[in-house]
């Protein structure tokens, strides 16, 4: 379980987990789970035009990344922000299909880019991917002050002359980022679980920032090795441990959090309750 | 139909698989269109996106025990519905976590559902084609249950309409009328996964999405009238789709492959470019109320 292609697995997912961990704490923080699902599976695109030009898939992977991100922004300027990643995440999907089309190989390296070959991570790859996931995490800590203001209190960001539409702009190129560092280690399913899952269960232990990004850390790190684990010793796809892990994970949080409430009778952990109650209640 | 003859290649009216796609492009590009406009409306088009995906998973599933996907299809996508309603897709912010989440789970199921499905029977295509799935292998056979499931979501949708808009713009004030703003919602998400599974099995879920949601926000862009933006968007898309049919028809002599260009790329980029076209115009005034 901890020696030759084993030991790449658990450095690539460990890599993988911490810049999903602190990248997800944001997407979570500033809804933006839409685009955190898009782009990975919109740059698969990119991957096939890499094929078709011959050329490395990291390379097509990083530019479509880049310009979705760059067109969910410009567009979302206009329109709702989650209109705007649908049609971007239709026309990249549009593109990779005719890509796909173009080449007569199958093309089972592209499947692999959806589902992940964690398994077959070399030792070449480590070191780009780590590279990688190093400049995502610094550009997240360079933006963090920016990045929590706008998304926590918005009005506020924008009187001290923090533009919503730039950080948005910003946050979405990380996203781009830790889709070029993840997709061709983990695939683009497996990266999408783990954004969300462990960045919203921490949400429900802890309102401190820090402390809940510290906490995403640790829930997708713990739920990566035991779906390495797992998969290993019962031999399925570790896709499903660490969509069903990331799942159990929120689950727990939410029946903390629930349970924190009942028995404190303060008022829940969601922002939304603090909405003063309209006057006028719903009559059944 | 000799008008046609610079636009169409030969034979094109000849072809049975062409004129099945016809048909099942437009009543999927109807309801879609139909169903699309409420949800662009209530901001849940990451939600009309993940039933596609997440369906791919009970699809799999369905193959595995050996029935028809269609079932597989539907009853994910109405557990997935119930599920992303009870984790509280009704509020703007968690909305968007309660969907990822549930997709998230999903997408694990299918890669756990696929795996079981190569090893059985070593058939890898099921992915791909529930992706990329092409309008030109729809069976014939599947007509009835087209029918059915368009009638069913957009009965469901036209029955609701008037609690379902008002919720949709104003909840507190549709509570206030008595309306129970949950329970349409749950409705409207039920009309959504049937949808959903509709257009994801026989045309694709690119096409699905693309269907659900370019051709109501092009009508929205042009009318804030729901009911005209409902027609617009419904005739949107079957144009775009007929478009699409015909196109990929004639890409058939086209280079590199001579196999053909795919109509997912064809409907999705005329939507796109028809999208980014109407972001030009001035918005529309909101209509005045009529009491």
């Amino acid at each position: 379980m901890f020696s030759g292609f084993m030991l790449n697995a658990w450095a690539a997912g460990t890599i993988v987990a911490v810049v999903a961990g602190v990248v997800g704490f944001f997407t979570v923080l500033r809804g933006a789970a839409f685009a955190a699902h898009a782009l990975p599976n919109g740059a698969f695109a990119g991957a096939a035009a890499a094929g078709l030009a011959g050329v490395n898939a990291v390379l097509g992977l990083g530019v479509f990344s880049l310009l979705g991100a760059l067109t969910i922004a410009t567009l979302g300027r206009r329109v709702r922000q989650d209109v705007a990643t649908a049609l971007v995440i239709v026309m990249m999907l549009g593109l990779g299909a005719l890509f796909l089309s173009m080449t007569t190989e199958y093309a089972p390296q592209l499947f692999s880019l959806l589902f992940g070959e964690i398994l077959g991570v070399s030792s070449a790859e480590l070191l780009p991917t780590l590279a990688l996931a190093v400049v995502c995490i610094a550009a997240v800590l360079l933006l963090y002050r920016p990045l929590l203001l706008s998304s926590v209190l918005p009005e506020a960001a924008a009187a001290r002359g923090v533009s919503p539409a730039r950080v948005q702009f910003a946050f979405l190129v990380v996203i781009a980022l830790a889709t070029t560092t993840a997709v061709p280690v983990v695939g683009a399913l497996l990266i999408f679980s783990l954004l969300i899952a462990p960045a919203a269960a921490a949400s429900s232990f802890t309102s401190n920032p820090a402390a809940a990004m510290m906490l995403s850390v640790l829930i997708a790190l713990a739920t990566v090795w035991s779906a390495l684990a797992l998969a290993y010793a019962l031999d399925l796809p570790i896709g499903f441990f660490v969509g069903v892990l990331g799942a159990i994970a929120y689950g727990a949080g939410r029946l903390w959090a629930g349970l924190r409430v009942t028995r404190r009778r303060a008022p829940p952990a969601d922002l939304d309750a603090w909405r003063p109650r309209t006057l006028i209640e719903p009559t059944e | 139909m000799g008008f046609l003859g610079p636009l169409v290649a030969p034979g094109f009216f000849a072809n049975q698989a062409v004129l099945f796609a016809l048909f099942a492009g437009a009543v999927v590009a109807v309801v879609s269109g139909v169903v699309g406009t409420v949800t662009v409306m209530r901001g849940q088009s990451f939600a009309g996106h993940s039933l596609a995906d997440i369906g791919s998973a009970g699809g799999s599933a369905a193959f595995l025990v050996g029935v028809s996907p269609l079932y597989g299809f539907i009853a994910l996508n109405l557990a997935a519905a119930g599920v992303m309603d009870l984790l509280g897709i009704r509020r703007p912010r968690g909305r968007d976590v309660a969907t990822g989440i549930v997709l998230g789970a999903a997408l694990g199921l299918a890669a756990l559902f696929l795996y079981l499905d190569t090893t059985t029977s070593s058939t890898t295509g099921v992915a791909m084609s529930v992706l990329f799935g092409s309008i030109f292998t729809v069976s014939p056979s599947l007509t009835p249950v087209i029918l059915v499931c368009g009638v069913l979501a957009a009965g469901l949708l036209l029955l609701l309409y008037r609690p379902l808009i008002l919720s949709s713009i104003n909840a507190d004030l549709a509570a206030a009328r008595g309306i129970r703003v949950r329970a349409v919602g749950v409705c409207f998400l039920l009309a959504l996964a049937i949808a959903v599974s509709l257009s994801a099995l026989t045309i694709g879920a690119i096409l699905s999405t693309a269907l659900l949601i370019g051709p109501a926000a092009i009508a929205l862009r042009v009318t804030k009238q729901t009911g005209l933006a409902m027609v617009i968007a419904a005739c949107v898309g079957v144009v775009a789709t007929w478009l699409g049919v015909v196109l990929a028809y004639d890409s058939y002599s086209w280079p590199p492959a001579h196999a053909g260009w795919p109509v997912s790329f064809f409907v999705v980029t005329l939507i796109f470019v028809v999208f980014a076209a109407a972001q030009l115009l001035p918005l529309p005034g909101r209509p005045r109320p009529k009491h």
